[in-house]
This record gives C-alpha cells, sequence and structure tokens, in this order.
C-alpha cells in the first residue's frame, strides 16, 4: 500500500491524547512483574558465583534442603543436555555446567515459603571452586598469553593466526582505499574506547513461573516478549513451545535488555520440582547488574582522510569488542555498517572481530553497536573539523547521505532525512547562542537500521461500534496509544473508542519483542491491515442490507456509503450500527494480519549539546541538548519526543558516568546505582526536540522507529563538547570527573 | 540474474568474488543457489544473515521478492534493542 493512499488531512495522527497506561501508572494500579502472586506460591533466591573463572567442584545442596520450608532446589544437573548453539549459550547462563564464567554467573537456584527463608537457604548451598585465570578487558582478551575462557568458540570467519579467544572476524568496503588517503590534505588515525555499560532499567527482571509434572506450565513476566520468553525457555528445559503459556506485565523499561531470558526457566523448573507450586523469582539490583545483559566494551581504531574544504576521501575502522563469555553477544554485525552510515564517502573499509571475555552475556541494547561505532567516527570528523578550522555541520551537510546515495554497507538509501535533520539543527537558535569561558559545543550524527520482523495482530468490532485491537508487542514507549490512533484514524471513529492490549502466546501467531524500533512500525503496519480487512466486512454487511454490489459502497468518517449516484441512495451506515446487528448479519466482524514486516524507514539524528566543565574537579555539566531526529510520521508526537530524551539522556549517561569497574579480582566493583551512576532529572536541563518529518513510504503512515537512534549521537557528541570546553580530547570513555581533570592537567602540560 | 554482493571476509569462500550473480525470485533462493554455487558460504548463511534487496534491508524474510536485475547484499543478521 502506498503511504499517498491515506495521507491526507488526518484527523488524530499527530494529536497528543492522554496515553491509555497513564491513570494505572500513577495511581500504582499497573501490575508490573513483581505484582503477580497466586495462592500457593514458593519465593526463590540464586546462588551465584563470587569468582571470574572458576572449575565447579562440588556443590551440596543438603544443608538448604534441610531447612523446613525449603520446597526444592535445581542446578545444572536438572536440566536436560543434549544442546548446542545459542540454545546451549542460554542454558550454559541460566545455571552454570562444569565452570563459572562471570563474576555473577548462576550456579543453583532453591525455592521456599518465603523469600527471606530462600535467601538462608540460599547460603547454606556450599560450592566448592577451583579458581582459574581470567581476564576482562577487550584488548587483553586478545592478546598473546591471554587465559584462553572456552576452547573451540572461533567460527569460520576467523582467520588463522587470532587468539582463541577471538570467535568471529567481519570485514568489508568498497572502493580504493590507498588512492582515497592519498588524495587527502590530512590523514588522522587514534584508538577510542568504550566501557559496558547497562541498559539501567527501573524495574528489575521478575516473573512467576507454574509447571506441573507434566511439563505444561504458565509465566507472568516482564518481558520485551513473551513469544521469545516461551522459545527460550522450553529449548532450555527441553519441553514444548506450546506447553507453556506466556503472559507479559507492564514494562518499567527494556532498552534490549529484556529480549531474553535470565531468571524464567529456573522458576519453572523450581516450580516442576516443588509439585507445581508457582515459584515467584525477582532479582535484586545488584544481581541485575551483575549477571544480566550489559552492552560489550569495545577498542576501535579509526582512520580518516580530508580535504581542507572538508571533504572526506576516504575511512577505515577496525573494531574490537567483548560481550562476555559467551559468542554472538558483541554487537560488531551492527556496528560496523553504523559506523559511517551517516556519511557517502567513496573509499571505506571495515574490520571487526568478536573477543570473548570473564564478564556477563552481553544483551542488546538500544541500537546495538551504534553508539560505539558513533563515538569513533564521528569524534574524529571533529576532531579534524576543529584541527581544520570547518563547521561540523557543514562538515557533514558536504559529506552526508542523501537519498540514491551509497551506504558505507553497501545497498543504496532509498528515502533518508539526515540532510533535513542537519539544516534544522544549523537552523535552532542552540547552535547560535555564544558560550562562556569553560564552555564547549558539540556536534554528532547516529544512525539506526530500524526492524520489522515477525508479527501478528487481531482487530474486533464491538456492539457499540467500538474496536479492541490485540497485539504481541509489549508497550515500552508509547505503542498502544500510537497504535490505537492509527486505528482510530484508518476506521474514522474517535480514539477512545479504540482500546488496544497486549495479549498472551496463545492469542496471537508469533510475534518477535518490541525491539528494534519495530513496536509502532510493524504492529501498526499489521494493525491497519487489520483494520482494512473489518472494514472490507462491514462495507459487505451494509452492502447486503442496502442490496448492492459490495464494490459500491465506501467507507468515511466511521460509517459506510453508498459510492456515487449509481449505488442508490441510502443514509450512512455507521459502524455502531453495524456492529449492533452483526450477530444477525453474519456473525462477529474482525480483521487479523500477520506478516514478517519490512519497508522500515532507516533513521537519522543529529545532536548538539553545550556543557561547561568546572577546571577544578572535571565535573561537566550540560547546559542545553538538542536531539534532531526523523521520525517519518509522528503519530503522537509526545510519545516520540519522550523517545528522543529517553535515547539523549541514556547516551548523556554513557558519555559521562556509567561504566562497568572490574577489580584486579575480575569481580565488578560497582554493582549498585550509588556506584553506577546514571542520569537523574535534577542532572539535566529539558532536552529540546525537533522532530523532522521526512515519511517512509514503507508504511501506510509513513511511520518510522524512533527508540533507538537517539542513543547514538551523545557519545562523540558530548565528548567533542568537553573538547571544546577544555582543549583535551579524551578519547575513552565515561568523560568522568578524575578523567577530565588528568586530561586538563595534561593538555596545560 | 541478480546479482549478490558478498562482505570482503566471505569472499575468500566463493573464489575471492565480490559478486555472485544467481537465478532466484526470492530472497531464499538466491541464499540457496549461493550456498550452491560456493559451498564454503554455508556456514555463515546458516549463522544467519539479513539481506539488503535494491536498497531494502530484509531482515529474515526468505519470501522476499527479488528480481532478475537485482542487486542483493548480504548483511550480519541484524538486532535491535
Amino acid at each position: 500500500m502506498a503511504k499517498d493512499e491515506l495521507k491526507s488531512g488526518y484527523k488524530l495522527i499527530g494529536t497528543r491524547p492522554n496515553r491509555p497506561d497513564g491513570l494505572d501508572k500513577v495511581t500504582g494500579r499497573a501490575r508490573y512483574g513483581a505484582d503477580f502472586s497466586l495462592p500457593g506460591m514458593l519465593h526463590a533466591a540464586v546462588v551465584r558465583s563470587p569468582h571470574a573463572h572458576a572449575r565447579i567442584k562440588n556443590i551440596d545442596v543438603s544443608k538448604a534442603l534441610a531447612l523446613d520450608g525449603v520446597k526444592a532446589v535445581v542446578t545444572r544437573a536438572d536440566l536436560p543436555t543434549g544442546l548446542s548453539g545459542e540454545d546451549l549459550n542460554l542454558q550454559d547462563n541460566t545455571l552454570a555446567g562444569d565452570r563459572v564464567l562471570y563474576d555473577g554467573h548462576a550456579v543453583a537456584a532453591v525455592a521456599a515459603t518465603s523469600a527471606l527463608l530462600a535467601k538462608d537457604a540460599a547460603r547454606l548451598i556450599a560450592v566448592e571452586y577451583e579458581i582459574l585465570p581470567h581476564v576482562t578487558d577487550v584488548d587483553a582478551a586478545m592478546a598473546p598469553g591471554a587465559p584462553v575462557i572456552r576452547e573451540g568458540v572461533a567460527d569460520y570467519s576467523v582467520p588463522e593466526g587470532m587468539h582463541p579467544n577471538v570467535a568471529r572476524y567481519m570485514a568489508f568496503g568498497h572502493g580504493d582505499l590507498e588512492a582515497g588517503l592519498a588524495a587527502a590534505d590530512i590523514v588522522r588515525e587514534h584508538t577510542y574506547k568504550t566501557e559496558a555499560t547497562h541498559q539501567g532499567y527501573i524495574e528489575p527482571h521478575a516473573c512467576v513461573g507454574q509447571m506441573g509434572e507434566d511439563g505444561r506450565g504458565e509465566m507472568w513476566v516482564c518481558t520485551q516478549g513473551h513469544w521469545y520468553i516461551r522459545r527460550m525457555c522450553a529449548a532450555v528445559l527441553g519441553i514444548e513451545a506450546a506447553n507453556l503459556r506466556v503472559t507479559p506485565s507492564e514494562i518499567g523499561g527494556g532498552f534490549g535488555g529484556k529480549t531474553t531470558i535470565f531468571i524464567e526457566p529456573l522458576a519453572l523448573a523450581l516450580s516442576k520440582k516443588a509439585g507445581g507450586r508457582p515459584v515467584k523469582l525477582v532479582m535484586t539490583r545488584s544481581e541485575v547488574l551483575r549477571a544480566t545483559g550489559p552492552t560489550a566494551s569495545a577498542s576501535m581504531d579509526v582512520k580518516l582522510g580530508m580535504k581542507r574544504d572538508g571533504t572526506i576521501t576516504a575511512g577505515q575502522v577496525f573494531f574490537r569488542m567483548q560481550g562476555g563469555a559467551f559468542v554472538g553477544m558483541s554487537p560488531i554485525g551492527e556496528a560496523l555498517p553504523c559506523a559511517f552510515a551517516c556519511y557517502d564517502i567513496p573509499a571505506l573499509k571495515h574490520e571487526a572481530v568478536e573477543v570473548i571475555a570473564n564478564r556477563p552475556k552481553a544483551a542488546a541494547y538500544r541500537a546495538p553497536g551504534s553508539p560505539m561505532a558513533a563515538f569513533a567516527v564521528e569524534s574524529l570528523v571533529d576532531e579534524m573539523c576543529r584541527e581544520l578550522g570547518l563547521d561540523p555541520i557543514e562538515v557533514r551537510l558536504k559529506n552526508g547521505a542523501k537519498n540514491g546515495s551509497r551506504s558505507s554497507y553497501g545497498p543504496d538509501y532509498t528515502v533518508i532525512g539526515l540532510q533535513e535533520t542537519l539544516e534544522a539543527a544549523k537552523a535552532h537558535p542552540n547552535y547560535k547562542v555564544p558560550l562562556g569561558p569553560n564552555q564547549g559545543r558539540g556536534v554528532a550524527s547516529g544512525f539506526w537500521f530500524n526492524h520489522g520482523g515477525e508479527t501478528s495482530v487481531s482487530l474486533a468490532v464491538g456492539e457499540d461500534g467500538t474496536a479492541t485491537v490485540s497485539i504481541g508487542t509489549p508497550d515500552i514507549g508509547g505503542s498502544r496509544a500510537s497504535i490505537g490512533l492509527m486505528v482510530a484514524e484508518f476506521l474514522g471513529i474517535p480514539y477512545e473508542n479504540v482500546r488496544v492490549s497486549v495479549v498472551e502466546t496463545g492469542a496471537l501467531g508469533v510475534n518477535e519483542p518490541t525491539h528494534g524500533s519495530r513496536a509502532t512500525f510493524a504492529s501498526g503496519k499489521a494493525a491497519v491491515e487489520a483494520a482494512r480487512q473489518a472494514v472490507a466486512e462491514m462495507c459487505r454487511r451494509a452492502a447486503a442490507d442496502w442490496g448492492i454490489d459490495p464494490d459500491a459502497v465506501e467507507w468515511k468518517d466511521g460509517a459506510a456509503h453508498p459510492a456515487g449516484p449509481n449505488a442508490g441512495k441510502f443514509p450512512p451506515m455507521s459502524i455502531g450500527e453495524i456492529g449492533a446487528k452483526m450477530g444477525s448479519t453474519g456473525g462477529p466482524i474482525s480483521g487479523h494480519h500477520e506478516v514478517t514486516a519490512e519497508g522500515v524507514g532507516a533513521s537519522f539524528g543529529t545532536h548538539v549539546v553545550d556543557v561547561e566543565v568546572d577546571p577544578e574537579t572535571g565535573r561537566t555539566t550540560v547546559l542545553r541538548y538538542l536531539v534532531v531526529q526523523d521520525a517519518g510520521t509522528a503519530i503522537h508526537p509526545a510519545y516520540v519526543e519522550g523517545q528522543y530524551q529517553g535515547g539523549a539522556v541514556q547516551g548523556i549517561g554513557w558519555a559521562l558516568n556509567e561504566e562497568y569497574v572490574y577489580g584486579a579480582d575480575g569481580r565488578l566493583q560497582n554493582p549498585v546505582f550509588l556506584d553506577y551512576r546514571v542520569p537523574v532529572a535534577s542532572d539535566l536541563p529539558m532536552i529540546d526536540t525537533v522532530i523532522v518529518e521526512v515519511p517512509n513510504p514503507g508504511h501506510p503512515y509513513g511511520v518510522r522507529g524512533v527508540g533507538e537512534t537517539g542513543i547514538t549521537p551523545p557519545l562523540p557528541a558530548i565528548a567533542a563538547a568537553v573538547a571544546g570546553a577544555t582543549g583535551a580530547r579524551i578519547r575513552s570513555l565515561p568523560l568522568s570527573p578524575p578523567k577530565v581533570l588528568a586530561a586538563i592537567k595534561a593538555a596545560k602540560g | 540474474m541478480a546479482k549478490v554482493h558478498l562482505w570482503s571476509s566471505l569472499r575468500r569462500f566463493a573464489d575471492g568474488q565480490e559478486v555472485v550473480e544467481v537465478e532466484a525470485a526470492t530472497v531464499g533462493q538466491a541464499l540457496d543457489a549461493l550456498v550452491k554455487a560456493h559451498p564454503g558460504l554455508e556456514p555463515a548463511v546458516k549463522a544467519g544473515v539479513s539481506v539488503a534487496v535494491d536498497g531494502e534491508v530484509i531482515a529474515n524474510n526468505r519470501a522476499a521478492a527479488v528480481a532478475p536485475d537485482s542487486e542483493v547484499y548480504l548483511l550480519q543478521r541484524l538486532k535491535g534493542g
């Protein structure tokens, strides 16, 4: 369906109605993962490794089982064998086998009649370890002599001669790199590093699992994707997917970290061993930080050639990323194509390796890989702009990707909005504010692919002319409101007459999680198609009532109308009238659509930030922050702005404060929010936003995903602003006060 | 014939070719034809790839259409957060 079919005089799209979940959330009625309780429910606790790398010599659970009120204990011996590939990875991470691979790796779990008793019982489980050498730094993990974490992890892609901890290798590019570099007036090359950061969702992982001895079970869980929970738990536990029904709760943030399993199979396995009693398992914040997916840490070499007029002639990157002790978790496959995605450069070479290290199994985090890649490439672009005295937006306009230009990863772009974001940033008042002493300005652009994916949606017309929509993508950022607006727009009825619900795994076909900025795009696209089916049926019912051909009926303003003078003269038949008598005109009226959604529109954004750095302490204060991003069409602009602001704040945290700090013993030193410092509202000014709308031809209303790109530019933009404020370029994140202070002192000599 | 572009570290499994021409009407047929012509590419395709067909990124849909003159780029399987 062409976008233009619907792009005319929207009545609801682009408005800002109240969010449907707002009242429940502000009054505490919304049910999150830990809010579920069932009669006879047990509580569970997990025993975790205190070592970064160790062999498990023995696990003695006898004292725990002897405690009154303890109903079940599970270890790896209780899980099926014979798994391979990612299923084995999931099982290995759920419960360690013969070795623990990181500080916090789960070793055993216990269920008891109270949470306190479960914790006491967990302390009575005696695990005997033989400590092994460990490595946590990405560069150290592939250096000669580094301890080998797991044998045989390298796949087909790894060239001979690399360290055994190197699991994957990738390379691509185009053009003549050497000729491109030779054509430049200056060539610069630096190494940039980013630390692992956590998604930092406010709601810890939580679930209630119930499973009988027959292997049939149910789960209530906080997740971005309950079909993924079903599939992964079934694989780890060796049961059939159809035997597990999974219902999602409201979700207090995910950002990619809740697209996989951590504790869920443990609750089910404990329930089965406890005779089918339901088991609740809620992680502490410390467990979340130690044992659930942070993002990868990265070490990145970048080389660029630039002419004095700002033309970029060639670019080269070599990225090294670790995603924990499990293969396939570092985002090299995303980071590399994102690295130069904002540019049209004639010669490029990309290389990357994935390295394993004794850290937790990384999970996706908002535009996986793109923020690190942007930090490396955009930082060097900024350094060269400053060296040549060039305006950073003008250089990006000169070299930036446009409609039809060849992307850095191969295919030509279709309809994109990068140039529009740059022009809007250039024209914004923030870009013209004079800077004072110790203040600096940074500019950076960012990219994310966006994603469609497996999607199934149903819509039913009510007897009173309302509509209910069942979707399978948990609502994290306002997708229920946005989908409701699109359906109401299509049906021609008030927004308040549409209710959108996230339903359990038994109610729809398989849905991918809410990831890849896909929920409003893909579930919205499918919901519009489901509404189209329902409208066709309503037109058919009206035609039958009028005794005319269905093709002679058109739908507008929430009612069937005779289409043209030859169709006869009948008063419009509203959705309410059709719904009221549908039982006697053929039965329920509904629509259903399922698809692997394609047609995603690539997403680009440009950020401008001003900071002030205290030269006495090295502390950075964000003075003003501007996000400009292409939304395609902003269905509910307040939610779009919220995504822009949230992404920027997470990126600011990554740039200024957040990092995983490991001690020499390989243990995480800062597994609480007091020491792992995420930005809070009082740290920041209001984030200014500009929504650019370059409609995506692949969506009936022109939607592009907006959830991820916003986290990408802050890392290089903040680093550039700090460099402007201090004269000191820092090429490793975070820009913590001690690091900035040391850089200021070093710059002063 | 559709042209399938390989990322450079895959070319050693395809006799050094950057572009492999295949007869295919869908993404799935293109991937199957690629592996049939160059069996060394099977591990990469089995591990999961995304593709871009004439500029349109197809994350995971073997049924997506490929035209006789399509430009198909192999990409690593994409994830989102």
